[in-house]
């Protein structure tokens, strides 16, 4: 019961990490039809930036509380990654808003490439560990063991999901964003800036992947120039696996993909009777989305797309 | 006069075609002489990536079908490769043995990977076969235990070059007062399967199946209401595209003598598909290009350390490390500045026209 409740745990506060930069892919896809694929990237340099300003400020002011310490990192990466996620909207996928489908994925690769290399060459090639400045608190339940960096992580995703939901049903904004998603043509003949909303959609995505990319780096306690590779495909995965473009879906799919890992690193050598270890966890969890795509071919929430005739 | 004309022309198309011939066959040489050895082992690198560029252009150009895990049948030919003929297992079978039952299995995983898969589209699609190729990568890695079959992340070492009876093309051996050196050899072994592959493309583009396939790729209900096999279609894209990857890894095996699952990573898929987007989808000339230019421009790059040196005495950053950064540079300013690829096929460019008017 014990092991059970603490996979549980591990896996929702990585679900809601993943779940975080999902929405991202998720808002971005559900408006323009692209996978942003330097997202992942976003995420690494709002980590890269927020350690750097949190070991500047660890070094200088000793005395500084953790908690203000963590927020000034975070007051700096947001900005940043803003910035950033306009810019290469701006600069890599506006002109070829109308080219060819795989145009845009090139060039987000390229962007991918290029934010990988330019982290690599400011921060170097090996780990940046993560100043201890964070309560190191560790609270049992039921057996379980529950960590204060685990219990932000979790509340602060959930108040910013929440916080998402409200913005994109109740502000003017969030309209304008539901409506161009629906169609880009008739959103703007109503008289929303199309451009404007997708500026925005960008700068909402890459402030919820700085978020993300300093939960990370807190939970694993290091950072590293590549880390946004691999958190990107996972996040992107769960976007898919909870139906892309449904901001629900990227949520859930978030949350799911994380059990799914933990409850595999857990289980799976008992499952299959020693034969397969922990190394397998990803096996698992792409099986796990191949099973669901191939019975659900539009993810969990997605919406079944009347195939025009 | 119209026949005497006519004559001529045929007369200018072998002439052409001689030139060619001629070119490919003198090139490894003329590139030895020119920018030595290591070049004449990137051509060979070079003619593998066009095969791969080839065989993944059928299922992403021809049948509009995102695959983002080719990879894995460039793996899976070069293990089955690997298995046959070293002495990981004790077995040495020859190479035109061995190079069609890797390229018969991974055209079986082909068909696996799309059966399952026939009712996704577009970025759906492209996570599954996402996922499936990072499956193969992970089975690779870990297949060392309880039974040693893949030699888990250490790979597989000593791999049998290609031989024929007792010409062994990895050793340098002299023809005509020439020394043909292991990488010459190979290179003109790659270059007749490659040009192989790049007939069979040709084929393929003008036959019933290929105009099959660009019906699915612009939309799948008309294709199939006009009474197209969409199903096995979509299955024999997937086979004839994998086909062309498990050859294309089994002549890596042979070359490299090594591999490991380290070789056979996300990255690789994504760098192939950047290569048939860059180079014009779904037209063979552009996909030849852009395989060429991608494989031999991460290289050229490593002498931006001379030219930061002539420009301002000093290396400032190291060219190992900058080049992937230009690299990143090259991919979005050619796409910014030709979104249909550097060679588009004239039916791309139409469309392309016709979006932004």
């Amino acid at each position: 019961m014990d092991i059970f409740l603490q996979q549980l745990i591990n896996g929702l506060v990585l679900g809601s990490v993943y779940a975080l930069v999902a929405l991202g892919y998720t808002m971005v896809y559900g408006i323009l039809e692209l996978i942003n694929f330097a997202h992942g990237e976003i995420t690494m340099m709002g980590a890269m930036v927020a350690l750097s300003v949190i070991g500047a400020l660890a070094l200088a002011a000793p005395g500084l509380p953790g908690v203000l310490v963590l927020a000034s990192g975070l007051v700096v990466a947001i900005p940043v990654c803003v910035a950033l996620g306009l810019l290469i909207e701006r600069v890599a996928y506006r002109p070829l808003r109308h080219a060819p489908r795989l145009a845009p994925l090139i060039t987000a690769i390229g962007v991918s490439i290029i934010l990988q290399n330019v982290a690599m060459l400011i921060w170097g090639k090996q780990y940046i560990p993560f100043p201890a400045i964070l309560p190191q608190g560790r609270h049992t339940l039921y057996g379980a063991s529950i960590t204060d960096v685990q219990i932000a992580i979790l509340l602060l995703a959930t108040g910013i999901m929440l916080l998402l939901i409200l913005m994109v049903q109740k502000t003017r904004l969030g309209r304008a964003m539901r409506a161009t998603a629906q169609s880009r043509q008739v959103a703007s003949l109503m008289g929303v800036d199309v451009n404007r909303v997708i500026a925005a959609t960008f700068a909402i995505g890459s402030a919820l992947a700085a978020v993300a990319g300093v939960m990370v780096s807190a939970y694993y306690g290091l950072a590293h120039y590549y880390m946004g590779f691999l958190l990107g495909l996972k996040a992107f995965s769960a976007a898919v696996l909870g139906g892309i473009g449904n901001l629900g879906g990227a949520m859930l799919g978030g949350l799911l993909l994380g059990l799914i890992e933990s409850f595999g690193a857990g289980y799976i050598g008992d499952l299959t009777g020693g034969f397969l270890g922990s190394n397998y966890q990803d096996v698992f969890a792409f099986f796990v989305l191949i099973a669901v795509l191939v019975f659900r071919p539009s993810g969990l929430l997605g919406a079944r797309v009347v195939e025009r005739a | 006069m119209s026949s005497a004309l006519r004559l001529n022309k045929t007369r200018s198309r072998w002439l052409t075609f001689g030139l060619l011939a001629l070119g490919l066959a003198l090139l490894p040489f003329l590139v030895d002489a020119g920018l030595g050895r290591s070049w004449v082992r990137l051509l060979d690198l070079a003619l593998l990536y066009v095969m791969l560029a080839l065989g993944l252009n059928i299922v992403v150009g021809y049948a509009g079908l995102l695959d983002l895990g080719y990879v894995a049948f460039y793996a899976l030919g070069a293990y089955v490769y690997a298995w046959l003929s070293s002495p990981h297992f004790g077995l040495h079978l020859p190479f035109w043995a061995v190079l069609p039952l890797g390229a018969a299995l991974a055209a079986l995983f082909g068909v696996l990977l799309g059966a399952p898969t026939l009712r996704l589209r577009g970025d759906y699609l492209a996570i599954v076969t996402l996922g499936f190729g990072e499956i193969i990568r992970i089975f690779l890695n870990n297949l060392n235990a309880p039974v040693n079959i893949t030699n888990g992340p250490q790979g597989i070492n000593l791999i049998d070059p290609v031989r024929l009876g007792s010409f062994d093309l990895s050793q340098s051996h002299q023809l005509f007062g020439l020394t043909f050196t292991g990488i010459h050899l190979t290179y003109y072994l790659f270059l007749l399967f490659t040009l192989m592959v790049i007939f069979i493309s040709m084929r393929l583009e003008d036959s019933r199946i290929g105009r099959a396939w660009v019906a699915i790729r612009e939309d799948e209900i008309a294709a199939a209401a006009t009474g197209i096999n969409t199903r096995n279609l979509k299955l024999l894209a997937f086979a004839m595209g994998a086909t062309f990857g498990g050859l294309a890894g089994g002549l890596f095996a042979s070359f490299q003598g090594f591999i490991s699952p380290e070789s056979f990573n996300l990255m690789e898929s994504i760098m192939i598909l950047c290569m048939i987007v860059l180079g014009g989808m779904g037209h063979i000339p552009g996909v030849i290009f852009g395989a060429v230019v991608l494989t031999l421009l991460p290289e050229a790059l490593r002498y931006t350390g001379d030219w930061q040196r002539n420009l301002f005495g000093h290396v400032y950053i190291d060219p190992a490390d900058l080049r992937m950064l230009l690299f990143g540079v090259a991919l979005v300013a050619v796409m910014l500045y030709r979104p249909a690829g550097l060679l588009p096929s004239t039916r791309r460019r139409r469309e392309f026209a016709d979006a932004q008017g």
